[in-house]
C-alpha cells in the first residue's frame, strides 16, 4: 500500500493519476470537497509544472486535510497559519508552485490577519477557500461567512453578525486575483484553478462548497440545478455579462451601480451590456461584481479579477541578486573582517 | 603658559558611565570611547541602559539614557559594578546614577544644566552641588553647554544642531583623562557622519575643545593610565550580542550550505538581529518581516520545509505567541532556531531591561509533550558560537532549538577575537538523494534518531507532513494509541540524545569543594568574576555555568556531587534551581535570585557566596 514515489525518468505528459494517492480520503460521503479534489487533480497536469515542484499547504479544518489526499509535497499546518507557512516556502524557493487550501473559518477568522497580509504583499501563491459557511470539523458552529440569522450550535437564536464576503476582503487587501467557483461545476473549477496558477501574484479562489452534515444545501438557492442559470453569472474576460436560462439577462452600469436588465426590453440589446475586463487594474467594477448577491443580483462566478503585478517573492529575489552582484562583500568572512577591526 | 603636571593614577581597569537625556547622544559617546579604547589595545565590555520611551520629557528621570563601559588591560568579563567616572549631562542623570558610582569617583557635570528648574524635574529638593550630596566625590563642573556653543558658533550651525554636539565636549574631557587617541575619536566621527561632513567637523571641533579644556583647567588633578599587563594577539572587533547572533546564523548557513531565511517581527530587545540580517542580502540572506510573531515563526517553518535554514527571533512575549508553532516544528521534526532575547516580564513588563524569566516557558510552555533543545549564550561575543551551535543541532538532529540570550547580552558589547569561518565545526544536513527507493518521511537515523530532510523540488521524494500525529516510519496520519506513545517517546529521546553531541559541563576551579556556584546564560561574566575573586582569597568555591539546558550535559550529576553546598544564582525566582531539583532531587539547592531588570553585580554575588561559605545560609 506504500504510496507513491515511483522513480521518475523522462517527463511524460502528466495526468490526473500522477496526483492521486492510494491513501483513503476521509471526508464525509457527499462532501463537496471530493469534487474540488478531483478538479484540482485535473488542473495540475495543465499548469506546466513538474509534479515535484508543487506544494500544497493547509491550516486546520475539513478542507485543510487536503494535502494528505493529493500526491504532491504537502504541509498541514496550524489553524489559520497556512498563509504564513506558504509564504516561507515560496520565498525560500520561488520556483515552486504553492497552493494553500483553507476554509472560511481558517482563513476569515483565526487566519484573517495572515490572509490580508499575504494579499497585500502579492505573494505568488494560489489560495483555495472552501466556503461552506460553517465550522465543520468542530461540528457545526457558525463561521465568519455564515449568513446573518443562521441558527447553529453557537447561535441557537440566529447569528447577529454580518458575514464577510471573501472577495470583498480580498479586494480590500489589494488582491490582484479573485475568482469564484461552485463545487457542482467541475469543468469551471478546473478552468479557474488553471487560470489561478497562471496568475503572477496571490490568486484567491472562493469555492462555494457544500457541507452535507452541518450546513447542507446552504448554497442551494443559488447553485441548485433548476435555478442556477438565473441566479449565477459566469464571467469570462472579454465577453458580455450575460446570464439567464434563455441567455436573456445581463448587467449594465447605471448611477454608479450595477443593474440587471432583460435583453429585448426597453430597447436593451446585447451591445448595451458590460463586457468583462478581468485584467484592468481598476478595482471598482470588480468590487461591485464580487458583492453581487441573490435575490437582487446573480452571484458572479469565474475569474472576476486578474491584474498582473510583480509578486513579493520575485521582487525580493531581484533585490537579493542585485545586492549580491553589487556588494564587494561576498562571504561572512569578508563581512566580519571589514569595518572597525583591530589587529593587536 | 605652562600646563600643570598632573598625577598619574595607574589602574588595571576603569568603569566609565555616560548619562544624559535620551537625545543627548550618550549611546554614541559611549561607543566612541569604547572603540577608541579597544583600538589602543584595552579589553572592553559595554552595557547600554536606556528607557523604553524614545524621548521622554527632557531633564526628567524617565528620560535618562546611560551607557557604561569598562576598559582594562586584562580579560574583562563584565561592564563593571560601579563607575570610576560618571558623566552626568543633567541633574536627572546625576540623581539616577549616583548610586552606581564608587566613593571618590570623578563626576563630570554640565554645570549649565544644573539650575533650579532641572533640580525640580530630577526630584532634588535642594542644590546637590551645594547641599553635601556630592561630598567625597571629585566633581568636575564644566559649563559644557556654553563652551560647546561658543565652539560651534563660528561654524554657523543652528542652535538645535549645535545642541547635539555637546556630548563631544564631555567625551573630549574623557579622552584627556584616559589619555586616549584623539585621532581615533575623530575617525569615528567621520565614519558616523559620513553623509554629513559639516556635522562631522563640528563634532570633531567640540571633541578637541573638550580635550584642551581638560588639559587646561586645574580641577582635574590626576589622569588615569590603564597599565599594560596582558599581551593579547589576534584580530579583534567590538561586537554586541544581537549582532553576534545575526552573524552566527550566517555562519551556520554558509557552513551547512542551506540558505538562511529569517521570519520575524520587531520586538525590543531583539529587533537589531532582524535589522542586521535585513542588511545582508549581499550574502544571500532572505528576511521576511512578518505581520506578527505567529507569522514570523510559521514562515520560518515553511522555509525549513522548503530546505532553507529557517530561523526566527523574538523576546518573551513573542515566544509566548510562537509556542503553538514551536510544537508544529516539534511534530514535523524540521530544523528551526528560535532566539529569545529575554527581557523583564511578565506581559510587556520591562521591555528594555534584562531578566532570565523565560527558562520554564522555553522548556515547557507548549501543549502536549513537546520537547525542544534549549541552549543559552553567556557573553555578547559567544552569542555567535551558541547561535552557530543552535543551528548545527537544529539541522543535524532535525529539531527546533530555542536559544536564550537576554537584554544584557543583546545590547552589551565586548571585544571579539574574529574566528576563521572555515575552522568552525562542520554542519552536515541529513539530506536525502533524489529518487531514493522506498523513501519514508519518518524513517530515522539509528544514532541521533533524526528523520531525514527531503525537500520540495526533489524528484521521487514527494511526501506530506503536518501537525497531526504521524505513524512511525511511513508518516501517514495515525491515531493509533500505541503509535502515539512511541512517537512521543521517540521525539523526547531524540532531544535527549543531543547530550552525546555537546561538550561536558566545565567547572571553573576545583572539581570538589565547599561551594559550587551554579549559573546559566548571561550571568557568566559576574559569576566568574565573583568566583575567581574568592578563589584568589583561598576560598573553596567553584563555578558551573550552564549553556546547554535541555538536554543537560552528561556530567551534570557528577559535577553537582562534588560539593558540600550548591547555590543556583539566576535573574528570576529560581527557575533553573527548580529544574535541577526535578532532575536531580538528591541534592539541596540554595538559591540566589534578583529580579530588578538588572544584571548581577560582582560584589553582591561575593557577599552572598561568603555568607554561604561562612555557614550563615
Amino acid at each position: 500500500m506504500a504510496a507513491t514515489n515511483e522513480t521518475s525518468s523522462a517527463q511524460p505528459a502528466l495526468t490526473r493519476n500522477d496526483f492521486r494517492l492510494d491513501q483513503p480520503v476521509k471526508w464525509c460521503a457527499g462532501c463537496g470537497d471530493y469534487a474540488i479534489l478531483s478538479a484540482v487533480q485535473n488542473a495540475l497536469p495543465e499548469i506546466g509544472m513538474k509534479k515535484e515542484d508543487i506544494v500544497f499547504v493547509s491550516g486546520i479544518g475539513c478542507s485543510s486535510r487536503f494535502p494528505y489526499y493529493i500526491n504532491t509535497y504537502g504541509f498541514h499546518g496550524l489553524h489559520g497559519r497556512a498563509a504564513a507557512v506558504a509564504s516561507g516556502i515560496k520565498i525560500a524557493n520561488p520556483e515552486l508552485s504553492v497552493w494553500i487550501v483553507t476554509g472560511d473559518g481558517d482563513s476569515m477568522a483565526i487566519g484573517g490577519n495572515h490572509f490580508i497580509h499575504i494579499l497585500r504583499r502579492n505573494l505568488d501563491v494560489n489560495i483555495l477557500i472552501f466556503n461552506n459557511k460553517i465550522y465543520g470539523l468542530t461540528k457545526g458552529q457558525y463561521s465568519p461567512t455564515s449568513p446573518k440569522g443562521l441558527k447553529t450550535k453557537t447561535s441557537p437564536d440566529g447569528t447577529i453578525e454580518p458575514p464577510f464576503i471573501p472577495g470583498e476582503l480580498a479586494m480590500g487587501a489589494q488582491g490582484t486575483f479573485f475568482a469564484r467557483a461552485v463545487d457542482t461545476e467541475p469543468k469551471q473549477m478546473t478552468d479557474i484553478f488553471i487560470k489561478a496558477a497562471q496568475h503572477d501574484g496571490t490568486s484567491v479562489v472562493e469555492i462555494l462548497q457544500n457541507c452535507v452534515i452541518f450546513n447542507n444545501k446552504i448554497h442551494q438557492e443559488i447553485t441548485g440545478k433548476d435555478v442556477k442559470d438565473d441566479r449565477i453569472i459566469y464571467l469570462e474576460h472579454g465577453k458580455p455579462m450575460i446570464f439567464g436560462t434563455g441567455r436573456d439577462k445581463g448587467l449594465i452600469l447605471r448611477n454608479a451601480g450595477l443593474q440587471v436588465v432583460n435583453i429585448g426590453e426597453n430597447g436593451i440589446t446585447e451591445e448595451d451590456l458590460l463586457v468583462h475586463d478581468a485584467y484592468t487594474p481598476d478595482i471598482a467594477l470588480h468590487y461591485l461584481l464580487t458583492r453581487m448577491n441573490y435575490p437582487e443580483f446573480p452571484v458572479a462566478t469565474g475569474v472576476i479579477r486578474s491584474f498582473p503585478c510583480e509578486p513579493y517573492d520575485q521582487a525580493l529575489e531581484r533585490q537579493v541578486i542585485r545586492s549580491m552582484e553589487e556588494s564587494r562583500i561576498k562571504t561572512l568572512e569578508g563581512l566580519i573582517n571589514s569595518g572597525n577591526v583591530w589587529q593587536i | 603658559m605652562g600646563i600643570k603636571k598632573r598625577k598619574i593614577i595607574e589602574l588595571e581597569d576603569a568603569v566609565v558611565k555616560f548619562a544624559g537625556d535620551s537625545g543627548d547622544g550618550m549611546q554614541m559617546s559611549g561607543t566612541q570611547f569604547s572603540d577608541t579604547s579597544a583600538f589602543v589595545g584595552n579589553d572592553i565590555s559595554t552595557f547600554p541602559d536606556y528607557p523604553s520611551e524614545i524621548r521622554a520629557p527632557q531633564g526628567t528621570i524617565a528620560g535618562v539614557s546611560g551607557f557604561q563601559v569598562r576598559i582594562g588591560s586584562k580579560d574583562i568579563k563584565t561592564p563593571g559594578d560601579l563607575a570610576d567616572v560618571l558623566v552626568a549631562m543633567n541633574p536627572a542623570a546625576l540623581r539616577t546614577n549616583l548610586k552606581w558610582v564608587k566613593q571618590g569617583a570623578t563626576i563630570i557635570i554640565d554645570s549649565d544644566s544644573f539650575d533650579e528648574k532641572n533640580y525640580q524635574k530630577a526630584g532634588f529638593t535642594s542644590d546637590p552641588l551645594e547641599d553635601g550630596t556630592l561630598d567625597g566625590y571629585n566633581i568636575v563642573r564644566a559649563p559644557i553647554t556654553y563652551l560647546n556653543f561658543t565652539t560651534v558658533k563660528e561654524l554657523g550651525l543652528d542652535s538645535k544642531t549645535a545642541e547635539k554636539t555637546k556630548n563631544q565636549f564631555a567625551v573630549g574631557i574623557l579622552y584627556w583623562l584616559f589619555d586616549r587617541n584623539l585621532e581615533y575619536g575623530e575617525k569615528f566621527l567621520d565614519d558616523r557622519f559620513k553623509s554629513k561632513p559639516a556635522l562631522a567637523e563640528a563634532n570633531k571641533k567640540v571633541l578637541r575643545a573638550g580635550y584642551h579644556y581638560a588639559e587646561t583647567i586645574e580641577t582635574l588633578e590626576s589622569r588615569f593610565q590603564i597599565i599594560h599587563k596582558e599581551e593579547r594577539k589576534g584580530k579583534f572587533r567590538n561586537i554586541t550580542g544581537n549582532t553576534a547572533v545575526a552573524w552566527g546564523f550566517i555562519a551556520a548557513s554558509e557552513r551547512s550550505g542551506r540558505p538562511l531565511f529569517l521570519g520575524s517581527y520587531p520586538i525590543t530587545p531583539a529587533s537589531e538581529i532582524l535589522q542586521e540580517l535585513a542588511k545582508r542580502k549581499q550574502l544571500g540572506v532572505k528576511v521576511f518581516q512578518a505581520e506578527d510573531e505567529i507569522a514570523g515563526i510559521n514562515s520560518a517553518i515553511g522555509a525549513s520545509f522548503a530546505g532553507n535554514l529557517g530561523v526566527t527571533t523574538t523576546s518573551g512575549p513573542g515566544l509566548a505567541l510562537k509556542s503553538e508553532a514551536i510544537g508544529l516544528a516539534v511534530i514535523t521534526e524540521l530544523p528551526l532556531v528560535i532566539v529569545d532575547v529575554q527581557r523583564g516580564g511578565p506581559s510587556t513588563g520591562l521591555p528594555t531591561k534584562t531578566e532570565q524569566g523565560d527558562l520554564l516557558q522555553a522548556l515547557y510552555g507548549r501543549c502536549g509533550e513537546s520537547p525542544a533543545v534549549i541552549i543559552s549564550a553567556s557573553s555578547p561575543s559567544d552569542c555567535f558560537d551558541y547561535t552557530y551551535m543552535a543551528c548545527k543541532i537544529a539541522i543535524e538532529h532535525m529539531t527546533p532549538v530555542i536559544l536564550l540570550t537576554d537584554g544584557y547580552l543583546a545590547n552589551g558589547s565586548e571585544l571579539w577575537n574574529i574566528p576563521k569561518i572555515a575552522d568552525l565545526p562542520p554542519i552536515v544536513p541529513p539530506l536525502v538523494p533524489d529518487n531514493t527507493p522506498d523513501f519514508k518521511p519518518y524513517r530515522r537515523d539509528p544514532e541521533k534518531l533524526n528523520r531525514f530532510w527531503a525537500i520540495p523540488g526533489q524528484e521521487g521524494l514527494r511526501h506530506r507532513i503536518g501537525s497531526l500525529e504521524k505513524e512511525d516510519v511511513t508518516g501517514f496520519v495515525s491515531h493509533d494509541p500505541l503509535n502515539h506513545e512511541k512517537m512521543v517517546r521517540l521525539r523526547e529521546e531524540k532531544v535527549q540524545r543531543v547530550a552525546n553531541y555537546i561538550p561536558e559541563l566545565k567547572v571553573w576551579g576545583e572539581p570538589t569543594g565547599d561551594l559550587l556556584a551554579v549559573g546559566w546564560g548571561g550571568t557568566y561574566g559576574a559569576m566568574i568574576s565573583a568566583v575567581q575573586d574568592l578563589q584568589q582569597q583561598g576560598k573553596s568555591i567553584s563555578l558551573a555555568q550552564f549553556n546547554y539546558l535541555k538536554p543537560l550535559p552528561r556530567n551534570t550529576e557528577a559535577v553537582l556531587k562534588g560539593f558540600r553546598k550548591i547555590i543556583v544564582c539566576e535573574l528570576n525566582l529560581g527557575q533553573f534551581a527548580m529544574y535541577l531539583n526535578a532532575l536531580y532531587p538528591q541534592f539541596k539547592y540554595l538559591r540566589y535570585n534578583k529580579i530588578q531588570g538588572l544584571p548581577f553585580m560582582i560584589e553582591e554575588l561575593k557577599r552572598k557566596f561568603n555568607q554561604v561559605l561562612e555557614g550563615k545560609e
